[in-house]
């Protein structure tokens, strides 16, 4: 940026404008994350953010086994620890992996703050700015903000309702190619898809895995959802097909508590090296009094117990959602149809915008994700990402009520101004999964 | 200075929450720090209960947008008999209302765009493209379209060429059932806050506004840096003068009370052209509000202070 420093005079109300790095110019204030302010508000359904439903949690148990963590390992829990991660935890870990089939040492994992970290530290120690890193389109918002930072950009790979397209990948692969760029990593949530809510076929996988290593791309695997099937069902981990070309990143936020911010990589053994380096100069370690709550309730809880909870309260969650979306959404409206995760893709009558209707939602008390979040190149603007994680079943189908309304007057005022009224800043249309 | 306890409101469910909190939060702060005791309350369903059991000496709205600026909070006040900050209920309904506002000032022969005002369902009957085209007619190009009410730029856009109506139009309505349509005026975009005083109505400094990608919209508004400020603003001597008297002219002949905020353009030639009144100003680290009392030489905690000292004498002296 060339900006120059304030003028005599006159106020640029940050002196610092000319010093930000390129990556911070597009960290500004933006009128879709202001409408959020309001999704806090109990008078607004929510169906915006992802936050786990952690009224099941053993509350009074946990209390107590933190009490007594502390007390009997105190200046060990309130110590700095190992990058690499506590060693009883990595065991543990490996425990959690098995569910869906991956053998992995716990020499090969190192401890994040959380799996965002873990994406944070793969994106430092692979990306230059300009490199490509493939992702699902649409992909998880979180993990495009993570690219931003480091100025890879983000080539998106079509999926449908059986996930990734194999055959887009091998198209994406080879465009870039052509264009003389050098493709680093294929980005993929492959189980219970965050925003999509779609699953990658068992059948697809073993030839998403060929395609990547035959084009000498790294896979790296986030499956934070993997173990909330809706009828305990598991699918068999990237990483469980391919021990050297996947970088499989693990979270407890779904499966435990997300404010503990414990997640994990699990790399072939030389990234694993640079993982530990990267984190060192990241966070020297995670914190290590989390690390220890996560081993000892992963010792003397009944961990797999807890997760069918989850996996309960969510489906009668996904339930309400799917059988409400039935019942209200006007025609032209489709939706994905998860068995298990956090969320919901709907795709709304062509002409539509859902980042221009969000204010109308607020309006009407009612958030959402507008589908363009989710997209690196202004895409999905017909589309919208709805959580069913957080709120009970009745408020979901309160929610889903309010939101046909919502769509119902946004398509009487698209009738009123005619196909050119669609907001071409929203950028074009996108094939997107859906049930169709 | 006073010893009263105040409550300052913030937050609610406009479009503007966030600002509001923001607002508040720096509000509430400024106040402690010239020794007033101060809560931060949101506007939700347990307010009047708040404001029946602990009765604060007074209330600051920082509310920005719907309930904090149309009347609706000031007659929650007014009916409890609370001291408050700001305009009547009448007049907040008055000027939160721009094409109102406007009207207000046009007919009293201050400068003001030209405007057309319609709702969607004028839209619908009547067919789009016609209703459009007149309004190109009567306007020209470029234009501004803004929602009837509500501020921080949400669903306002200037519109350069009629192909972009359609879609600006939906943007807009988004926001608002009617439309505010104005001919675009280019000059020197101002803000000007009035305070009132003993000695009456007193504007401060105006601040100019130059943003950086050459419209003020939300981003702009609220991202440090993307917006360049001069206070006082660039103007000639008889320029400073008619935006002064233009904001202290709208601030009187809509009845306001204690604070307000006027937005201008200033024309080559020197006219004030109001564009609209500002019922509770933002007062964010980016807002225009707090430049021009630093430009004034005063503090925001001691210029509040004074309007809350104001509104709790007005409430003594008005005990009905």
């Amino acid at each position: 940026m060339t900006h120059e420093p304030a003028r005599r005079g006159s106020h640029s109300l940050d002196p610092h404008l000319h010093r930000y790095a390129a990556r911070a110019t597009g960290m500004t204030a933006s009128e879709v994350r202001a409408l959020f302010a309001v999704a806090s508000r109990p008078e607004v359904v929510s169906l915006a953010g992802g936050m786990p439903n952690l009224a099941a949690l053993p509350l009074d148990s946990l209390s107590a086994e933190v009490g007594e963590l502390i007390a009997a390992e105190g200046l060990t829990a309130l110590q700095y620890g190992s990058a690499h991660g506590v060693p009883a935890l990595r065991e543990h870990i490996c425990d959690v992996m098995a569910l869906e089939g991956i053998t992995g040492h716990p020499d090969d994992m190192v401890v994040t703050v959380g799996s965002q970290m873990a994406l944070d530290l793969v994106t430092r120690i692979f990306c230059d700015p300009g490199d490509v890193v493939l992702a699902e389109g649409p992909s998880y918002v979180g993990a495009l903000g993570t690219f931003a930072s480091y100025q890879a950009d983000v080539v998106h790979v079509a999926m449908d309702d059986q996930g990734l397209q194999p055959e887009a990948l091998r198209e994406a692969l080879a465009a870039t190619q052509r264009a003389g760029r050098r493709v680093k990593f294929l980005y993929t949530v492959p189980t219970f898809q965050n925003p999509a809510g779609v699953t990658l076929a068992v059948s697809r996988r073993a030839e998403v895995l060929d395609i990547c290593a035959a084009a000498g791309v790294l896979v790296v695997e986030d499956n934070p959802y993997g173990l909330l099937g809706f009828d305990g069902q598991t699918y068999p981990a990237l990483r469980s097909m391919d021990h050297e070309n996947v970088i499989y990143l693990g979270s407890f936020s779904k499966t435990f508590a997300s404010g503990l911010r414990v997640g994990w990589a699990l790399a072939p053994h030389a990234v694993r090296e640079k993982l530990v380096l990267a984190a060192e100069s990241a966070a020297l370690c995670a914190p290590t009094l989390n690390q220890l709550i996560v081993s000892r309730y992963l010792e003397t809880h009944d961990w797999k117990g807890q997760i069918k909870s989850f996996q309960q309260t969510y489906r009668e969650r996904r339930d309400a959602m799917l059988s409400a979306l039935e019942q209200h959404m006007p025609a032209g409206c489709t939706w994905t149809r998860p068995d298990g995760g956090f969320f919901v893709w709907l795709t709304v009558p062509e002409g539509v915008d859902t980042k221009a209707m969000q204010p109308r939602a607020v309006t009407q008390r009612v958030a959402y994700v507008p589908g363009t979040g989710f997209y690196a190149d202004g895409f999905g603007s017909r589309q919208m990402r709805l959580s069913f994680c957080y709120p009970t079943p009745e408020r979901i189908t309160e929610g889903v009520r309010r939101l046909a309304g919502v769509l119902a007057d946004e398509i009487d005022l698209l009738a009123t101004f005619g196909p050119t009224a669609s907001r071409l800043m929203s950028g074009p249309q996108t094939p997107s999964p859906d049930t169709e | 200075m006073s010893d009263q306890w105040v409550a300052v409101l913030s937050g609610g469910l406009s479009h503007e929450r966030d600002v509001s909190l923001r607002s508040g939060r720096r509000l509430s702060t400024a106040l402690r720090s010239v020794g007033l005791t101060v809560e931060e309350w949101d506007a939700d369903s347990s307010l009047l209960t708040r404001l029946r059991e602990h009765r604060p000496d007074a209330v600051v709205v920082a509310l920005h947008g719907g309930e904090g600026e149309n009347g609706s909070i000031q007659t929650i006040f007014e009916m409890l008999r609370i001291p408050f900050v700001g305009a009547d209920s009448h007049a907040c309904r008055r000027a939160w209302d721009k094409p109102t506002a406007k009207a207000e000032l046009a007919r009293a022969g201050l400068a003001t765009p030209d405007w057309v005002v319609l709702p969607h369902s004028t839209f619908r009957e009547l067919g789009a493209a016609p209703v459009l085209d007149a309004m190109v007619d009567r306007l020209g190009l470029p234009l501004m379209l803004k929602p009837d009410q509500g501020g921080s730029a949400l669903g306002a856009h200037v519109v350069h060429d009629a192909s972009e109506l359609p879609a600006a139009m939906v943007g807009c309505l988004a926001y608002s059932e009617t439309v505010l349509a104005e001919r675009f005026v280019a000059g020197t975009e101002v803000a000007v806050t009035v305070i009132d005083t003993d000695g009456g109505p007193t504007a401060l400094p105006a601040v100019e506004i130059v943003p950086e990608r050459g419209v003020y919209d939300y981003t702009a508004r609220y991202t440090a840096g993307l917006t360049d400020f001069h206070t006082p603003a660039r103007l000639d001597e008889r320029a400073t003068a008619a935006v002064a008297d233009l904001a202290v002219a709208a601030h009187k002949l809509l009845g306001l009370r204690d604070v307000s905020r006027t937005d201008a353009v200033v024309t080559p030639d020197g006219t004030a052209h109001f564009l609209e009144v500002n019922l509770s100003p933002g007062l964010t680290e980016t807002s225009l509000l707090p430049m021009a009392i630093e430009a004034s030489g005063q503090s925001l905690g001691e210029i509040y202070a004074a309007l809350i000292d104001r509104a709790v004498a007005r409430q003594a002296g008005d005990p009905q």
